[in-house]
């Protein structure tokens, strides 16, 4: 199957991105080719092979649910690109 | 002439007092200084003579380790606390790390010189570091020509010794593709093997970190340092880490060498076959057998890894969101419009393709056609390797079908993909890789593969330094302009 125009604006909008309508089309194309690409694994047959989700079947390592960092918000504010007294401030969202 | 030793011998000249750790750093500062690769995106004079300072007091005390005192050129992809941490990226242009990354802690522990911070493709995604904000690193064989990526700049600096080794990261053959186009060594390590935290994600179930370095024995030296369990690290492995160096010198006679027939069918460059044919004869004269495998689902190793890396990173990528660090619109007009103006001006285009085909293949109703279908591809390919693990001990092939192309040569991004042809699978098995240099075709290097089982690593650097000790292709130099 192959991606037209508004799904890729659809998709661009999932993925909070934005394609220019000039540059639409070209975009259109070359997600195509990429997902053509892909397509190539339909000719497999993989009925009940188990899907490889870690590359050495291992399993997640938990921990104890610790304070493990001391308090650090004052160095993430300010890499931050704006901030309020104890917090990251973004346009308004609620009136 | 310090610029032509290796860390072994660097690290004696540092102990003897030939040359103080200041010294050998300001040297390598003035290469840098009047290099003309843009391998480096942040050169760390300052913080890299304070560094040096430190060394040669713990050395003239007597303390410290090999590399103590060592200078190196970290990928912008490791966090470095205090130093801008770009990834190649817009993004994260003016982004300055809180924190260390561990293998950049490991460093700092043993006293070493970052001499500053190089040049990649953005985000790690691509194979010729023509993706980078900061524009493409030049191959010092041939500067018209790409260094391969997207470890690119690490690979140029260390080719053109403007540093003594570089870290990289491989998640598709980011390691070893830019070590075969530029003539030197690199190794990807069995996934896990080295810490992942504060190392940049790209395809979290396909990253890992490894030494570029001029030769096996200095790879050895700098894998030592970099390995072991860490616990910020979710998938790091347990496993004990042997040191690399004591085996480098064990003879190879009788090592049991597996030519995949798939890595050599059509798509590889004839002379680039050549000097790989060449080299696997070297290995027979030096007692080694050759005998043939096969890997029947390689040529899916490329949809797989496309579908798995584009995954992951679409939701690896999803932090980037213009709120808490990195590149932020001019006046967004509500929370949505900063968002999409963020991510839309502060991503590269193959960035965002990868993003958007992520997205859709993660998306209800293609999950299983896509992720899930990759993942159970994926064991298939791993299994290849596995039953080809039964009767050989190594497995080489080329590392890339052709030598480094030019700058602007490949248009397309599948064309790009494509080249990946012979890496990908190493990385979907987990398994270590590793490029060492083979011989020339039209004076550049071409680089030949060593895969190995599941901690090999050990192996692989003795096989590789085996072939080093009767060859010289890693210690020829490109002509210096």
């Amino acid at each position: 199957m192959s991606l037209d125009n508004k799904q890729v604006k659809e998709i661009a909008y999932l993925a909070r991105l934005s394609v220019d309508d000039s540059q639409l089309e070209q975009s259109t194309e070359e997600l195509n080719n990429i997902l053509n690409l892909m397509e190539e694994l339909g000719e497999i047959e993989t009925g009940d092979i188990e899907p490889m989700a870690h590359p050495l079947h291992m399993s997640q390592r938990l921990r104890e649910d610790e304070v493990s960092e001391g308090d650090l918000s004052k160095e993430f504010q300010e890499i931050a690109p704006k901030t309020g007294k104890s917090h990251f401030l973004v346009p308004t969202v609620i009136e | 002439m310090m610029h032509k030793l290796s860390i072994a011998e660097l690290s004696k000249g540092l102990k003897n007092k030939d040359f103080s750790s200041v010294e050998l750093t300001q040297h390598y500062l003035d290469r840098i200084a009047v290099s003309e690769l843009n391998s480096y995106i942040t050169v760390t004079d300052e913080l890299a003579l304070s560094q040096a300072k430190d060394a040669d007091l713990k050395i003239a005390k007597g303390k410290g380790t090999i590399l103590t005192g060592i200078p190196y050129a970290h990928k912008d992809i490791f966090c470095t606390k205090g130093v801008k941490t770009s990834a190649g990226s817009k993004m994260l242009d003016s982004f300055i790390s809180p924190y260390d990354a561990t293998i950049t802690e490991k460093f700092n522990n043993e006293n070493m010189v970052m001499l500053g911070k190089t040049n990649m493709d953005e985000f790690a995604m691509g194979s010729s570091n023509e993706n980078s904000f900061y524009g493409p690193v030049k191959n010092p064989w041939d500067q018209k020509r790409v260094p391969g990526g997207s470890s690119g700049g690490s690979a140029a600096a260390v080719a053109a010794r403007i540093a003594p080794f570089a870290t990289g990261t491989d998640t598709g053959g980011s390691i070893r593709q830019p070590a075969s186009l530029c003539g030197i060594t690199g190794i990807k390590p069995t996934y896990g093997r080295i810490s992942r935290y504060g190392m940049i994600a790209y395809a979290s179930s396909l990253d890992q970190a490894g030494p570029l370095t001029q030769s096996a024995e200095d790879a050895a030296i700098v894998l030592n340092s970099m390995s072991g369990f860490d616990d910020k690290d979710s998938t790091s492995a347990t496993k004990e880490t042997p040191d690399y160096t004591k085996n480098l010198g064990n003879s190879i006679k009788g090592l049991k060498i597996g030519l995949p027939r798939e890595f050599f069918s059509e798509g590889l460059d004839s002379d680039v076959e050549k000097v790989i044919m060449q080299s696997i004869s070297e290995f027979e004269a030096m007692g080694a057998k050759v005998h043939e495998v096969s890997l029947p689902n390689s040529a899916y190793a490329i949809p797989t890894y496309y579908i798995v890396a584009l995954c992951e990173c679409s939701s690896n990528l999803s932090r980037f969101d213009g709120v808490r660090y990195g590149y932020r619109c001019d006046d967004p007009k509500d929370l949505n419009d900063l968002y999409l103006r963020s991510r839309s001006e502060g991503f590269g285009d193959e960035v965002k393709r990868r993003i958007m085909i992520g997205t859709y293949a993660l998306s209800a109703g293609y999950y299983d056609a896509y992720y899930l279908k990759a993942q159970k591809v994926r064991h298939l390919i791993s299994e290849d390797f596995k039953k080809a693990f039964e009767s050989v001990d190594v497995i080489m092939g080329p590392v890339s079908p052709t030598t480094a192309f030019e700058i602007g040569a490949v248009k397309d991004s599948v064309s790009m993909y494509l080249a990946d042809i012979y890496t990908l699978s190493a990385n979907l098995a987990g398994l270590p890789g590793m490029s060492i240099p083979a011989g020339f075709s039209n004076n550049l290097p071409v680089g030949l593969q060593l895969i190995g089982n599941h901690w090999s690593e050990e192996a692989l650097l003795n096989v590789a330094h085996q072939f080093q000790l009767q060859t010289n292709w890693h210690s020829q130099l490109p002509v210096e302009s």
